[in-house]
């Protein structure tokens, strides 16, 4: 018997960019071209040489995509071991005596930071900024916090800026984590100062298994992995070449990405309207905050996001809803709930998120297959 | 049903619900496979939460693949907790012995699964288990499978009509063997995987263990008394009885065998006796669900066959029909151990006409001419 998928990937309209999203060609074209320059950077030889070359060039890329010096760039498995890097290797080698994180940070903040004071949020899904001074003032010295660029789950912008000034004023250091921003809103980690970030690859057209953990010059990392002396001792183990070369360029392609931005907002705002239209009831979260211009949040009162993601899915339009665990069962988000949702109302949202790939079409598509899900929720 | 008709099938991730789904799929029916996740395998005995099933859930993903259908996991811990393991414990707490199959057939699989079936459009659901669904003159009738030794009708005898007439169970038709060959013909990885446990959320059967973890105050201490009236020793709780049980009693020296003979929650006594004393030849059903000709069975009695637990024969008996839903049911011959909690399911023949459940206080010796009005006869 032959593994035959139910529909082949062209068919399908896929809006859930915010869990990855295709491969950019450019960043495929690279990858191809790199696989025959098999070497390992750290050899002394030509081969590694070339390896070698080809790490460091996209080093470079990546760091003028993001406003961020070679050397402050730490290559990891993903966005994952980015945060955990900071949240245990930062937080360990500057001294931090308290951990703050926001509790609509991802999963791997909140998992990293065992222990933290976790700063809730308002109901447009921003951080609670007094709450914040609060447990600056109140916490041992210096804290690290931890707080996201823009929401996974609703796309809501943080308020970085506000949340830099008060670590200043409390002598704490700040983490952001930018993997789901970087991409769709323009970043400068030279002129944002946070002390650290991270990113990764494939939520922005580069490969899975990248990420980086952007450090602040003059801030001390202690390697949660040891052996070798890559990445600046930094973080031990051959690099992943074929990795670092599809995130490298697919970061050079970012001012594209941006450029593409206003044609994903419109067809986005034009996809919540039409939900608006034939259901009035929709609740769209964090619709009044500054936004993700790809992201859409939506609940449907009286229908799970269980049957929505199975009912769509099964019509061919890919999207999800809440924190998937490794079962595939879907809980209630954790955001929703950190913004003041009742559960049951959070059970019956759904995320849509737009990228590169995204057409008029594909709304259009997801709109029809989403419409019958309302007779549904009237029954 | 055509073949293009879609049928959800429950999937487990053990061969029978596997061979089940790769079977209607290569009768060419649009398939979809659910999977429910029932309960945290960790949290039910182990102070650990340790998110998702495993292996159970990760088998059926697999299956799903290696078939080329749609496979998702759906959430009914909820629902699980309270309808069908608390009950399990209190049932226990009242001196019964429950049947916890039955409740998850009533409420997770054939109540919350059935329903999901219904919002992805399907036309029937289907399931693995070994019993016959066979359309006759006045709708479906639920029969005995065709191999003996397999029949789980006894754990379907609460299906209702309604669902009958939306479920499908093609394995009904066949043995063990023959459906592990089809699973070996269809390659799944799961053909040899060896039966489930008896009840999937008591490992390794220390139900006790689950029952204290559920209800930590179930355990009060309590005398074993002997039926005439002597105090054998003590116990550490009712919830360690079952009538019938003669292991594990603890009350040596006596030059007969013992037997529980009754469990009595409100005293927190467990009485033993002769095996002579755990003979019954009429008792009361409550809740029953009727399969069978006409509204119920007659007040002047119906003559079926009855079993009282899945692992004995049908044996002979007269249901007689009595208001809300309860029934007395007269044994053709006295039987020993008819415990409270367990289910009382009719066959006609090969068919089944439903059952009820075996409740407590009611259990009476009564001449074999005597039909009616037998006055219960507690011990």
């Amino acid at each position: 018997m032959v593994l035959k998928a139910p529909m082949t990937e062209s068919n399908l309209c896929y809006l859930d960019h915010n869990a990855t999203t295709p491969l950019l060609p450019q960043a495929e074209a690279a990858v191809r071209e790199s696989l025959a320059a098999f070497g390992n950077p750290s050899s002394v030889h030509a081969t590694g040489r070339r390896a070698r070359a080809m790490v460091e060039d996209a080093r470079e890329r990546l760091g003028s995509a993001v406003g961020a010096s070679a050397a402050e760039i730490i290559f990891t498995s993903g966005g994952t071991e980015a945060n955990d890097l900071a949240l245990r290797g930062f937080a360990a080698a500057q001294g931090c005596k308290s951990l703050i994180v926001a509790g609509i940070e991802h999963a791997s903040v909140l998992a990293a930071a065992a222990g933290a004071t976790v700063i809730p949020c308002d109901a447009r899904g921003a951080i609670d900024l007094s709450a914040l001074e609060e447990a600056l003032k109140s916490l041992p010295r210096p804290a690290l916090i931890a707080l996201m660029l823009a929401n996974n789950e609703t796309g809501v912008l943080q308020p970085i800026d506000a949340a830099i000034a008060l670590a200043r004023t409390y002598g704490a250091y700040i983490h952001c984590d930018a993997v789901q921003a970087f991409g769709k809103m323009p970043i400068d980690f030279s002129s944002l100062v946070v002390d650290s970030m991270s990113l990764s690859a494939h939520k922005m057209g580069g490969l899975k298994g990248i990420g980086a953990l952007l450090v602040r010059r003059g801030c001390e990392v202690s390697p949660e992995l040891v052996g070798g002396g890559q990445e600046r001792r930094r973080r031990a183990g051959t690099e992943n070449v074929t990795g670092i070369v599809s995130f490298g360029t697919a970061a050079g392609e970012v001012p594209r990405l941006l450029a593409d931005t206003p044609r994903i907002r419109a067809l986005r705002d034009q996809l919540e309207s039409s939900l608006r239209r034939i259901a009035p009831q929709v609740n769209i979260y964090g619709e009044t905050a500054a936004r993700l211009p790809n992201t859409s949040c939506v609940a449907l009162a009286n229908v799970t996001s269980e049957t929505q993601v199975m009912r769509l899915d099964l019509a061919g339009v890919a999207v999800s809803a809440g924190s998937a665990c490794s079962s595939g069962k879907i809980a209630p988000s954790h955001v929703l709930l950190a913004m003041g949702i009742p559960p049951a109302e959070a059970k019956s949202a759904i995320r849509v998120s737009l990228g590169w790939t995204t057409k008029e079409a594909d709304i259009a598509r997801f709109i029809d297959a989403w419409q019958p899900l309302t007779l549904n929720a009237a029954a | 049903m055509n073949a293009k008709s879609r049928i959800v099938v429950a999937m487990s991730g053990g061969v029978d619900s596997s061979v089940t789904a790769a079977l209607l799929h290569s009768q060419g029916y649009d398939v979809v496979g659910l999977t429910m996740q029932l309960y945290d395998h960790g949290a039910a005995t182990t102070k650990s939460k340790s998110c998702c099933a495993g292996q159970d859930i990760y088998d059926a993903r697999r299956v799903a693949d290696r078939v080329g259908i749609p496979h998702y996991v759906v959430d009914y811990e909820t629902n699980f907790k309270a309808e069908v393991m608390d009950r399990f414990a209190d049932s226990y707490i009242r001196g019964e012995t429950p049947v916890p199959c039955v409740l998850c057939n009533q409420t997770a699989k054939f109540r919350d699964l059935l329903k999901a079936a219904k919002d992805l459009g399907a036309d029937a659901l289907a399931t693995g288990h070994y019993v016959q669904r066979i359309a006759g003159p006045r709708g479906a009738e639920l029969h005995r499978a065709v191999d003996p030794d397999r029949d789980q009708s006894y754990f379907l005898f609460a299906t209702t009509q309604a669902q009958l007439d939306f479920v499908r169970f093609p394995l009904g038709g066949l043995t063990k063997p023959e459906a592990r060959a089809l699973g070996v013909k269809f390659g799944l990885h799961v053909a040899e995987k060896p039966d489930s446990q008896d009840i999937c959320f008591v490992p390794n059967g220390r139900y006790a263990d689950v029952i204290q973890k559920l209800r930590p105050d179930a355990a009060v201490g309590g005398d074993i008394v002997h039926l005439d009236g002597r105090v054998l020793g003590r116990h550490a709780g009712v919830i360690n009885y079952t009538v019938g049980q003669r292991r594990g009693l603890g009350v040596g020296g006596e030059a007969e065998p013992l037997y529980v003979v009754h469990v009595d929650p409100e005293n927190a006594r467990v009485t033993v006796g002769p095996k002579e004393a755990l003979l019954r030849n009429a008792f009361e059903i409550h809740s029953v669900n009727w399969l069978g000709e006409g509204r119920g069975p007659s007040e002047d009695g119906t003559p079926l066959q009855v079993k009282l637990r899945n692992t004995q024969p049908p044996m002979a008996a007269t249901v007689f029909g009595e208001l809300d839903g309860k029934a007395r049911v007269v044994l053709a011959e006295a039987e020993a151990a008819v415990t409270p909690g367990q289910a009382c399911v009719f066959y006609d023949g090969e068919r089944v006409f439903g059952g009820g459940w075996i409740a407590r206080d009611t259990l009476a010796v009564v001449p074999h001419n005597l039909r009616r009005g037998a006055t219960a006869i507690a011990v």
